[in-house]
């Protein structure tokens, strides 16, 4: 039966895993995923749960536990966040080489130095080249929703590729919201039957996963690489529509609101997002045409569909969760900017960066993204390309 | 031997063809030095046998009997690890044969 549960960000990723069910679960904790992991361990001890419990030595053992349990055949997950998910950099490329389709819980948060416990995107950013699909949320429920769709998308024979949640920590992750929690047998039923293509415990065939690539090989073996996350924008499109008629929140590659008659538009991801609703609720109530791009699939970056919402405005600002040193802004920015380069017309963009190590952002923050928008929009020219929001300057 | 195109690889890096690493002839590693092997100094002791990394030296009968080319990179470690007085296997200069496509 569905029902109302009041959950945080961690508990609901376990309730979510509870009703999946995967065959192996590898976790190291870490803050602030650990309740993730805490939780599961306690449905394993519980008996709630039948998938192998694997708690080993490091994120990147879990990584590799992850890797090895996929390529037997298994369907298998885990969680893990900041310095973790750094700590398993290598592995990440190894499990999306090897096309295995591992779904991670990543509760987004910063990376040292300094150290830091609180949310911000260069986990999930550093991350952004290792093959993973990645798909960011802005509440509980959304956490919730991607992380059961992830194994659809994951596992579809045309994808085939690891994907990976994202969650602000402490900001989704520690607090409670109430969220809708779907029956578990229709979780089980929207989930299916994992097939595996090729187990290593199928010892009828003979067969060597991961071998070495000369220079004659490795780059057809790249390339083909590459087709598992270039195919799943229709798979990603299909099983967050079906997700819709089956529990009547359907998703997309991203949220539009109040984009309709928008003349100046604010692109952020994640919990952030929440506040510039309530932002772009009172600037409208000004009579202010703005509205908001909020993208939910971050890789593969639906450049297209990004482009053709965004093309008519005047202004845009991307607000990244995150820093790339040395670069020309930082990681949405440049997608987006760079989505855009192919009209005659376009609109102005700037970025700004936020919220680095659990800054806050407040609806004021977004009030002055406008303002600076507004001006941007009626003068066609931008003073700052890259600034940076509720810094001491 | 012809090279698959990028569509027509197994997903994943998977190799369902087992044991297909004997069509990766090593021997084209070699760059300017062979073993030669000289029967009458053989005290049939296998140490080249067991040092070799790529299975290179010839048994028949229980006896080694040379050494197979098309797998040898020419690392010379038989010959240093030959303890016969007079040395079974000696390295020698070998002209260089650049082999068409390079690894395999």
């Amino acid at each position: 039966m569905s029902v109302l549960k009041t959950l945080n960000g961690n508990q609901t990723i376990a309730e979510a895993v509870r009703q999946v069910d995967p065959d192996v679960l590898a976790a190291y904790p870490i803050t602030p995923s650990t309740a993730i992991v805490e939780t599961i361990a306690q449905f394993k001890a519980d008996g709630l749960i039948t998938g192998e419990f694997v708690c080993p030595e490091s994120e990147h053992s879990a990584m590799s536990v992850c890797i090895g349990a996929a390529s037997a055949g298994g369907r298998v997950m885990t969680a893990t966040a900041s310095q973790g998910l750094a700590l398993m950099w290598e592995m990440l490329y190894i499990a999306a080489g090897l096309r295995l389709p591992i779904v991670a819980a990543i509760v987004n948060r910063s990376l040292s130095a300094p150290i830091n416990i609180h949310g911000d995107h260069s986990d999930t950013m550093g991350a952004r080249d290792s093959g993973w699909i990645q798909i960011y949320s802005e509440n509980c429920q959304e956490a919730y929703d991607n992380f059961i769709q992830a194994f659809r998308i994951a596992e579809h024979l045309d994808v085939r590729t690891p994907v990976l949640v994202g969650l602000d920590g402490f900001i989704i992750s520690h607090s409670l919201e109430v969220i809708q929690v779907e029956d578990d047998g229709k979780v089980k039923e929207f989930v299916g039957e994992y097939q595996p293509l090729y187990p290593l415990l199928d010892t009828s065939r003979k067969m060597t996963v991961g071998p070495i690539d000369f220079t004659d090989y490795y780059f057809e073996h790249k390339r083909n690489q590459l087709e598992g996350i270039e195919n799943s924008p229709p798979v990603i499109e299909k099983v967050g529509k079906e997700y819709g008629e089956k529990f009547g929140r359907a998703y997309g590659f991203f949220e539009e609101y109040r984009m309709d008659d928008a003349e100046i538009c604010i692109v952020v991801m994640s919990s952030a997002a929440g506040t510039c609703k309530d932002a772009i609720d009172e600037l409208r109530d000004e009579g202010k045409k703005v509205g908001l791009l909020k993208p939910r699939i971050f890789r593969p970056f639906p450049h297209e569909k990004i482009a053709e919402a965004l093309k008519n405005m005047k202004a845009v600002a991307v607000l990244d969760r995150s820093s790339s040193p040395g670069a020309f802004g930082a990681p949405v920015f440049t997608e987006i900017r760079n989505s855009l380069y192919d009209f005659d017309i376009r609109p102005k963009v700037v970025n700004y960066v936020y919220g680095l190590g659990g800054r806050d952002i407040m609806v004021d923050h977004f009030k002055e993204v406008a303002s600076k928008l507004e001006k941007i929009a009626e003068t066609g020219k931008a003073d700052e390309i890259y600034g940076y929001l509720n810094l001491r300057e | 031997m012809k090279k698959e195109t990028w569509k027509e690889l197994t997903i994943g890096t998977i190799n369902l063809e087992a044991g297909n690493s004997v069509k990766n002839l090593t021997g084209t590693w070699r760059s300017g030095h062979k073993p030669e092997f000289i029967q009458e100094n053989c005290i049939q002791c296998f140490f080249c046998w067991l040092y070799c990394p790529h299975f290179a030296i010839l048994v028949e009968d229980e006896e080694v009997v040379g050494i197979n080319y098309d797998y040898c990179t020419g690392c010379g470690m038989c010959a240093e690890e030959c303890p016969s007085k007079e040395k079974a296997i000696v390295m020698v200069k070998e002209e260089i044969k650049l082999a068409e496509g390079g690894t395999t």
